[in-house]
This record gives C-alpha cells, sequence and structure tokens, in this order.
C-alpha cells in the first residue's frame, strides 16, 4: 500500500517538474505554434542564473527566491530576443523554426560551454529543501521530498497566474485574439507583432522559473535543456495544442505512469514503453487529449 | 540509369582484386610511424565538445603536462615529443575515425586517450589493424587484452574487488546496485553479484538509468526501500548530480546507508556538490591528497598550468602516468617501433603520485594499490582504506576463484 | 502554389533543358566518383569519403520526402540504425564463423546460441534484402497509421523524435544481444573480403559511390514523374488534392517509405566503410544532423541536398580536427543561417543567378519550395 502511494506521490512530483518545463511550451507552441527547440536552453539559462546569483547572496534560501524573478526576466528577455531576431520571420513555417531553434540551442549551449565551462556547475539548496516530510510513519514510511513540494507549488502557482493571465487580463484576451484570428486581431487595431514577442516573453520566462526549479533536483549544465526538451514536447503534443488544461492532466498522467512503470520493470523498459505509448494514443487521437475546436479543414 | 548501372559494373568488376578473409599470411599493411626528424608524434585522442568532454578535457590537460615536462628535460631518446590532439566528440564512430587520421595521415608513434568503454571497443580494432599503440588511462570494467593496447587505469581487480572487500570488512551484508545504462556497469554488477554470492552478502535490488537520465525519484524509493546496508553506484556523469539530489531527499545518509561510488572523482564532487556528497565513499587508486612526494609536485605543477581551483583525479593521474610509462618502455627499447616498446615492457617502473607502479607485459595492464576515500566538506577525498601493496592486474578474474563462471 | 502560368510550349523545351543538364550533373558526378576522388586522395581521406556519402544517401531520401513532400523525417536514425544493425549482425555471424557466437555476445550474454531474432541474419540474402526491406517494412506500417490519422507538420516531426529515442534506448538496454552503448563493433569481413586489406577498402566505397549514383537516378526518376508532381501537391495543398480524388496519405508514404530504404541502404554501406554501428548514429541528435545538410544544399533539389550533405559532413571532419568548439558554433550558424534567411539552401543562390541571367522576359516556373508549410 505504502509502495502505491509511494509511487503516486513521486508520479505527481515527476509530474510537476514535466508541467513546469512544459508550461512555457504550451504558450509559444501551443499557443503561437512556435516549435522553440531552444525552448531547453532557455532552462539551462534559468538555472545558471540560480548559479550566478549564489555568487553574491550567501543565503541559499534568498538567492533561490530572488533567482526566481530574474530567471523570469533573464529567459524571457533571449526568449524575446530570439524572437525579434528569428521567430517572426518564421511564423508560417513552423517546421523550419524546429530546426532554426535547434541551431540557436547548440550555439546556447556553447556559450554556456565557454562562459561556465563544460563541467556542471553546484548551486546551494536551503537546507529546508533537502528534507523531507514524513506522511505515514511507522516501520515503511512514506515520505515527500520538500523539494518536490516546493515544485509542485511553483508549478500550481504558475499555471494559476499563467491561466488568469489568459483570462483576466487585457494582454490575455489580446493573445487569445490573435491565436484565434490573427487578421482580424489586426484589423481590430492589436499590434500582432507586440503580442507575439509579449507571449513568447512570457512563455521563455517561465522556462527560466522551471530552471531555478530544476536546480534543486538535478544538474546544471550545458546540455541540461537538451535532455529534457522531447519528454516537454510530448506533454503538449499529447495534451492537446491550445489547451492549459490539456497540458495539467498529461503532465501529471505521464509522471504517474512513468513512476509506476518505473517501479514495476526498469527506467529504460519504462521509458520505451511511454514513449511508444504516446505514439499509439496519437494514432488513436490524433491532435491530443483537447483540441481547440475550429473550422479548419484538417 | 545506364550510368549507374555501368557504375556498379566497374565496381563488381574492381571488387575482385582484393584479399580474402581466409587468404592469410597478408602482406603487412601497418602503417609506419614518423621517427625521422628531431621530433616524434604522439596522437591525444579525448572528446573536447559532447557529453564526455566534461571529464576528457581534463586528461587531454593531464597528458599535456606529462609531456610539455618531458620536452623540458629534453624528449625521449633526444627527441622532442609532438602531440597532436584530435576531438573524438564523445561520438565512437568519430573516434574511429580521428585514430585513424592519427596513425595514418599523422604518422605518430603512440596514442594515449579514450574515456568510455564503448570509445575504447571502437578504436581498438583501428590499433590492431594498423599495429599502433594505445595507451587507455580510465578504470574500466575488464575481460579486455588487446595486443595493441596498454591499460593504465584499474581493472576490476584494483577497484570493485577491493571495494567490496572493504564493505565486507564493514560488516555490510546486503547491497543494492545502481548503474547508468551501459557496459561497464553491467559488467561491473555482474561482477559484484557473483562476489556476493560467494561471500554470504545479499544483492537487493539492481537498476540501470539511460546514460543523461536525471530523473531518480523512483530509484531513490527503491533504494530506500530496499534497506539496504549499502549501495554500490556505477552511474556515471549527469544522472550522479540527480541521484545524490535524490538520495539526500529520500532522507537517507551516508550513515545510514553509505553510497560506494566508482565514477565519482574529484572533478565531480565540484561539480554535484559536497553538501549532498559528503560523507560518502568513493574507490579509486589515486585522490588528490594521496600522500608522497611525486603527488606533491604533480598537483603542483598541474594547479600552476591549469589554475588554483581545478582539482587533480584518477583517471588524470593515470593518462600522466601512461606517458612516463611509454619514454621508460621507449628508452628500454632504444626505439618507437610498437612491437620493441611491447617488447621491453615487463617490470618498467614509474614513481607515479599515486605511488610506485610497474608494468605486467603479460597483460599490460599496470600493478596498482586500491584506495577507499571518503568525501569530505571542502569537496576533497581523504583515503580510508588501502590495499597496503600495489594488486597485480586481473583483468579476466582467473585468480578468482568465485569469477569462474563470468566470461 | 507552384502556379503554371507558361504556356505548355514553353514549359516542354525548359523541361528538356533540364533533363539535359541534369544528364551531364550525373556523368560529372560520376567520373569525380569514380576517377578523380580515387586518384586524388589517400585511402583515409577516400574512407572518409565513403562516409560521406552514406550521409548523402540518407540525403537523398529527406530531399524527397521533406523537400518534395514536405513531411519532416526526424527519424531517419531509425531507418539508417535499422539498416546498419541488419548488415552488422549478418557481417558479426561470418566473422565469428559457424557454430560461435559473436565477440560481445561471449563477454557480456550468458546464452550458449544465437538468439532467434540473429539467426536468419546468418543467411547473407536475407540479410542483404533486410538492410533495405526492414526499414521500409516499418516505415510503412508507422507511415500508414501516421498518415491515415492526418498527423502532420509538427505533429509528426515530435513523434519521429520519440520513436528515435524510444529505438535507441531500447537497443542500449538490450546490452548482451544488442552490444549496447558500444554498438557492434571490430567487423574484420565483408562477404568473405578482407576488410583490413585497403584494396577492399576501395572496393566498398565503389559500391558506396555506385549506390549513390543509382539512388539519385531512381529518386530524379520519382520526382519527374507523375507521382513526383502529385507529391508536390500533396506539400503545397492537400486538401486540394484530396478534392481530386486522390488520397494524400497513400501519396506521402510512399515518399516515406521510399526515403527509409534509402536510409537503410546507406546504414547497411555504413558498417563496412567505417566497421562499426552504434546506438549514438541513431539518436535524436544524429537524426537532426542528417537533416541539415540537405536544408544547407537544398531541401527540394537532388543535387542540392546531396552536395550539402556531403559539404556539411566535410566540414564537420575539416573544423572540428582544427576548433572542436568553433564546430559547434558554426553548426549552430549553419541551421540559423540557411533556414532562416536561405529557405531553398545554397540551390536556390544558383537558381536566383539564372533567373537573373534569363532576360525579363521569360518567367522561370516557380522556385520549387513552398512559401508557407501545409502545417
Amino acid at each position: 500500500m505504502t509502495v502505491i502511494l509511494g509511487q503516486t506521490f513521486t508520479g505527481i512530483s515527476i509530474g510537476a517538474v514535466l508541467l513546469l518545463i512544459a508550461l512555457g511550451l504550451s504558450l509559444t507552441f501551443g499557443q503561437m505554434n512556435v516549435i522553440n527547440m531552444a525552448h531547453g536552453e532557455f532552462i539551462m539559462a534559468g538555472a545558471y542564473t540560480t548559479y550566478v546569483l549564489q555568487k553574491s547572496i550567501t543565503s541559499a534560501g534568498l538567492s533561490l527566491l530572488v533567482a526566481l524573478p530574474v530567471a523570469f526576466l533573464v529567459a524571457g528577455a533571449l526568449g524575446a530576443l530570439l524572437e525579434w531576431l528569428l521567430i517572426r520571420r518564421l511564423y508560417l513555417r513552423p517546421l523550419d523554426t524546429l530546426l532554426v531553434t535547434w541551431g540557436v540551442s547548440l550555439m546556447l549551449q556553447q556559450l554556456a560551454r565557454d562562459i561556465f565551462g563544460a563541467p556542471n556547475v553546484q548551486t546551494r539548496a536551503p537546507d529546508l529543501l533537502t528534507g523531507n516530510i514524513t506522511l505515514i510513519g511507522g516501520d515503511d514510511p512514506l515520505t515527500v521530498a520538500n523539494s518536490r513540494l516546493f515544485i509542485l507549488g511553483l508549478a500550481i502557482a504558475a499555471v494559476v497566474a499563467l491561466s488568469l493571465t489568459l483570462r483576466m487580463t487585457s494582454l490575455g484576451r489580446r493573445i487569445r485574439g490573435v491565436v484565434q484570428n490573427r487578421d482580424l486581431a489586426e484589423v481590430s487595431g492589436i499590434s500582432t507583432e507586440r503580442v507575439d514577442r509579449t507571449a513568447f516573453f512570457i512563455g521563455s520566462g517561465l522556462a527560466g522559473v522551471a530552471g531555478v526549479a530544476l536546480t534543486l533536483v538535478g544538474p546544471i549544465g550545458p546540455t541540461m535543456g537538451t535532455n529534457i526538451i522531447i519528454d516537454a514536447f510530448l506533454v503538449i503534443v499529447v495534451g492537446g495544442i491550445g489547451q492549459l488544461k490539456g497540458t495539467v492532466i498529461v503532465a501529471f498522467v505521464l509522471g504517474v505512469l512513468q513512476s509506476v512503470l518505473e517501479y514495476s520493470t526498469t527506467v529504460s523498459v519504462a521509458k520505451v514503453l511511454v514513449l511508444v505509448g504516446i505514439v499509439a494514443f496519437l494514432q488513436w487521437r490524433p491532435q491530443g487529449l483537447y483540441t481547440l475546436r475550429t473550422r479548419s479543414l484538417v | 540509369m545506364v550510368a549507374g548501372a555501368a557504375a556498379l559494373a566497374a565496381a563488381v568488376a574492381l571488387s575482385a582484386c582484393g584479399a580474402k578473409t581466409d587468404a592469410g599470411g597478408s602482406s603487412d599493411k601497418a602503417a609506419k610511424a614518423d621517427t625521422s626528424g628531431d621530433t616524434v608524434k604522439v596522437g591525444l585522442l579525448n572528446s573536447l565538445s559532447g557529453t564526455m568532454a566534461i571529464s576528457e578535457v581534463t586528461v587531454r590537460d593531464s597528458l599535456k603536462l606529462a609531456i610539455d615536462e618531458i620536452n623540458a628535460k629534453g624528449g625521449v631518446l633526444g627527441k622532442k615529443i609532438k602531440p597532436i590532439s584530435e576531438d573524438g566528440a564523445s561520438d565512437w564512430p568519430t573516434f574511429a575515425e580521428k585514430a585513424s587520421k592519427l596513425i595514418r595521415e599523422d604518422r605518430v608513434v603512440a596514442t594515449f586517450g579514450c574515456w568510455t568503454s564503448a570509445s575504447r571497443k571502437a578504436v581498438k580494432p583501428v590499433f590492431e589493424k594498423n599495429k599502433s599503440l594505445l595507451f587507455y588511462p580510465v578504470q574500466y570494467e575488464g575481460l579486455e587484452e588487446s595486443p595493441y593496447i596498454f591499460y593504465t587505469g584499474a581493472t576490476t581487480n584494483q577497484q570493485i574487488v577491493p571495494a567490496l572487500d572493504y564493505l565486507k570488512s564493514q560488516g555490510k551484508k546486503s547491497i543494492y546496485l545502481v548503474g547508468s545504462d551501459y557496459v561497464f556497469p553491467r559488467t561491473a554488477n555482474k561482477i559484484i553479484k557473483a562476489y556476493a554470492a560467494a561471500n554470504g552478502m545479499k544483492v537487493l535490488g539492481e537498476d540501470y538509468a539511460p546514460l543523461g537520465s536525471t530523473e531518480f525519484s523512483t530509484i531513490a524509493n527503491k533504494v530506500k526501500a530496499s534497506k539496504a546496508d549499502a549501495v554500490f553506484n556505477t552511474l556515471n556523469g549527469d544522472s550522479n548530480v540527480a541521484f545524490f539530489k535524490e538520495y539526500k531527499s529520500a532522507g537517507l545518509t551516508a550513515t545510514s546507508m553509505p553510497v560506494v561510488s566508482v565514477s565519482i572523482a574529484e572533478e565531480e564532487v565540484k561539480s554535484i556538490g559536497s553538501q549532498y556528497l559528503a560523507g560518502q565513499l568513493t574507490a579509486w587508486n589515486y585522490y588528490q591528497t594521496t600522500a608522497g612526494a611525486a603527488n606533491t609536485e604533480f598537483v603542483k605543477a598541474y594547479k600552476a598550468k591549469y589554475g588554483q581551483d581545478k582539482p587533480t583525479s584518477d583517471p588524470m593521474e593515470a593518462a600522466y602516468t601512461s606517458v612516463y610509462l611509454w619514454k621508460a618502455m621507449v628508452e628500454k627499447a632504444k626505439s618507437f617501433d610498437p612491437e620493441k616498446v611491447k617488447a621491453a615492457s615487463d617490470g618498467i617502473t614509474f614513481d607515479a603520485p599515486e605511488g610506485k607502479v610497474t608494468v605486467d607485459g603479460a597483460s599490460q595492464h599496470i600493478y596498482k594499490t586500491a584506495r577507499i576515500g571518503k568525501i569530505g566538506t571542502d569537496g576533497l577525498i581523504e583515503q580510508v582504506w588501502d590495499s597496503g601493496k600495489a594488486i597485480k592486474p586481473d583483468p579476466y578474474l582467473k585468480g578468482y576463484s568465485w569469477a569462474s563462471g563470468l566470461s | 502554389m507552384t502556379d503554371s502560368r507558361l504556356p505548355l510550349l514553353k514549359e516542354r523545351s525548359a523541361l528538356k533543358g533540364r533533363s539535359a543538364r541534369a544528364w551531364a550533373g550525373f556523368a560529372a558526378a560520376a567520373v569525380a566518383l569514380f576517377a578523380l576522388a580515387p586518384l586524388a586522395l589517400s585511402d583515409f581521406r577516400l574512407g572518409l569519403l565513403a562516409k560521406y556519402l552514406c550521409t548523402a544517401m540518407v540525403a537523398v531520401g529527406i530531399c524527397l520526402a521533406w523537400g518534395r513532400g514536405g513531411l519532416l523525417t526526424l527519424g531517419q536514425g531509425v531507418f539508417f540504425g535499422l539498416g546498419g544493425y541488419a548488415m552488422a549482425m549478418h557481417l558479426k555471424i561470418a566473422d565469428a564463423g559457424p557454430g560461435n557466437l559473436p565477440d560481445f555476445m561471449q563477454l557480456y550474454g550468458t546464452a550458449t546460441e544465437l538468439p532467434w531474432w540473429w539467426q536468419p541474419f546468418a543467411n547473407p540474402v536475407f540479410a542483404l534484402a533486410a538492410t533495405v526491406l526492414l526499414p521500409m517494412l516499418v516505415a510503412a506500417l508507422l507511415g500508414s497509421f501516421i498518415f491515415r490519422r492526418r498527423v502532420k507538420g509538427a505533429y509528426f516531426a515530435i513523434l519521429s523524435q520519440a520513436l528515435t529515442a524510444a529505438f535507441a534506448i531500447w537497443l542500449i538496454g538490450q546490452q548482451a544481444t544488442t552490444g549496447g552503448t558500444n554498438g557492434l563493433t571490430d567487423i574484420q569481413g565483408f562477404f568473405g573480403y578482407d576488410l583490413n586489406d585497403p584494396i577492399n577498402q576501395r572496393m566498398v566505397y565503389f559500391i558506396i559511390a555506385a549506390a549513390l549514383l543509382l539512388l539519385i537516378a531512381l529518386a530524379r526518376q520519382l520526382i519527374h514523374s507523375r507521382y513526383g508532381e502529385l507529391l508536390v501537391a500533396v506539400r503545397d495543398s492537400e486538401e486540394r488534392v484530396r478534392f481530386l480524388g486522390y488520397d494524400p496519405a497513400n501519396v506521402k508514404l510512399v515518399a516515406y517509405v521510399v526515403a527509409a530504404g534509402m536510409a537503410g541502404l546507406a546504414g547497411a554501406l555504413f558498417v563496412p566503410a567505417v566497421g562499426i554501428i552504434s546506438p549514438a548514429m541513431i539518436g535524436i541528435v544524429p537524426s537532426i544532423e542528417f537533416v541539415i545538410g540537405a536544408a544547407v544544399g537544398g531541401r527540394a533539389s537532388l543535387a542540392g541536398a546531396v552536395l550539402g550533405a556531403i559539404g556539411v559532413a566535410w566540414a564537420k571532419t575539416a573544423l572540428s580536427e582544427e576548433f572542436p568548439a568553433a564546430w559547434t558554433y558554426f553548426q549552430g550558424l549553419l541551421f540559423i543561417v540557411a533556414l532562416a534567411f536561405l529557405p531553398g539552401g545554397l540551390a536556390s543562390l544558383v537558381g536566383m543567378v539564372q533567373r537573373r541571367r534569363a532576360s525579363h522576359a521569360s518567367e522561370e516556373p516557380s522556385p520549387a519550395l513552398p512559401v508557407g508549410e501545409a502545417a
């Protein structure tokens, strides 16, 4: 029993990490249909931001709190720059964006290697976040890592903030307007260029926040982005483009699935099963779990 | 289409003139190394880009240090050494390509490098085919004796077996195995299981994660639930960072369940952080803190050349040592010819930073002292146990009765 | 978007001219590959060229599927790997000799005889056929599902990547039977010929060069057939093709399967040329690298894709020999410049020059590349 509960919690915590890294993509890929392979490197930028800040802020807890908004700005700025330099030329060619941003990601990785060195760097986590809390005591205790709880909280907060922004603010209305009908939005007096850039800023900024969170559980190095980017895209694809709730549900489902399969088989087998499962699922529902109803023929 | 068919026909016609595999006794096709002139070239074959660059760049640096030192003292047989550095790019076919370039285009007299078993397996046929020498400086999974490779890192009976002996002497009765999914961990774990079966230890679980995997919460749960006395860790690279962060979060500590790692050296400690590693164990043949005048000098020279914050580690030391061993072999043979160098290799000794090492000519491995270390809060590793004397290399574990069924 | 405003006659004469030029190019390529390169290059460099030509064979398929069909195949690594492993498995069995297990199985495995799925590969005819047919079969199975369900654009690209990742992880996990990360190494013979012999290495090079020319000829036939026009039509406007009564799924499927077979053949010939096949050739990164050559040279032009693939592979060797770090920047820049600013690749530059040279009076047919993609 403890095992099942434990694995469910583990799955939810894996899901929270997935959700956090995919959330920014749900805006840039899901809403704007831009496949940004450099998203992983924006996550990396967020993680390195934490590392740099810790050089001047000695308290691990404080540096983490400061890093969250700073990383959002750093990664967001990188994203807006990328949008302005390259992506705005490519809105009509989504597949080319994939390859162009792959090139950008290669260059950003090498840049990180040149600035910070090829080896991983270390950050300190506040002591509070390296411990765990016991949910069920006894001989076979069920514990949950504080770092995972923190990431879960952060992911939920980010989802809430993003969906409120999209629903309640005028910026959100403009973004949705542009997504649904770009031409109509333009004739209604919305500067679609500015909306695109702002949306890209927010989406990339969320990657930066994810990067800060990842310093608690994973390595901080030049290649950290490549390891997770495909997983993040799969979450969006399975969840359905343009739907925040699809992303949220799928992130947690995939997390739990991965952890349960890992427990009963091996990590490699679990990974292969999850990937093959995703491919099979998309045969059944090629547009993902939730689809935005449109009048398009496809 | 016609041209294509004609081309194919031409190719088939041409194919008639090659040697058959069973023809035997083909002429000596080895590329001759260039030993004319007052310099000789040696190849340095390491990944300078890609995932393995993290580790292999440090090996390249210490190889260069050794070469510079030797050149400053007059070189080898009166000739200066000119290193040609090639990038294997963490990609095994590239390693094979670059090895072949070094031997056939640059005509080097010997090559130093490679890290992963996969890269070594990829270049092994190239060196054998061209009858050229490779010095391989990293601990590995044993079960190999190529006539053209000198192995200056530990084989299994100089690292894994002593680590198990140490755990046994500490009264650890059950262990859990965690490793990356590739040759070294899988072979190492096979040996560990055979040892455990013969020595009354229980192996409570065995888990592999794909290389580069950074999600370890489930494995940490499994390890925790097993309540093993100790964990034997053969993870490599990035995975170690995620594993130890998760390990600590799960409430596991070095006192409750120590982890013995065989791929974490000083450089890796620096990137994971002593916050997560303090008190955990490692098994190597050399630490930056190893006592002895030779090591003090090595560490001093390395830091002077590459920076005060740069640590030295076991593979770096083995690489540094390999250049000096090659020099001694060449001087004994009075020739750069690979066959003569091999013939001269038996019994060559060198006062290495890890202590005195001796080449075993039969297996082309070296005698090494095994050392267990404990990671300190300062990021350095302190020795807590050593094997007392240099252990004779035994890549096929022929001297261990429990290992008879392994290969 | 290929609107044909040209009078029919003019188009025909343009076609004839194009065909003559193609023959000239083809002959020049044959001379370069069979006469110039073997004379000018050392054994070592010729071996490298053989490796580049294998990449070019993959690029021919990519040109067909991506350049002409709009299918961004980011999973060519799988087919390359299937072909490579099929060939390497046979060669390993042959090296070991009858009754013996391949060396790595003796080291890492526990089995005393060949696993059942290895056994058919002992037969050379089966193995040779499998190098091409196995990738085609897998592609046909996958493609018939994917295209019938109208998965396309980004979904298709990401799905391909997921599959490559799954295949690589699976291969690595089966160390006892696939060699794991090491792959299948130390291949000594090639159907009875000793690969250590430089003459035989040359023979391998000639076979590869001939195979590449054959594939180019085949692809050209396909591109200039009715099918080729249909394929471009599907790329540019799938819906219109459907309304005309064709099934776009089948059109795409053929391009996908042919490209897979080409990648399989390339993988199979890569094995004797390099002597190794490993999961390192299969993952997500190599799959993307296969695409870049075609993209730089010009994805929609056969000559562009082939020369691009050879050029990029050569640049990788040359640059990474001198400046490993610079190579990464350069590779990144190549992607960006080629795709963001020169979507037709270098081949489109040639086209531009030609168009300028031709007087204003005669309009060339619009470039063989869509402005927008059917996403």
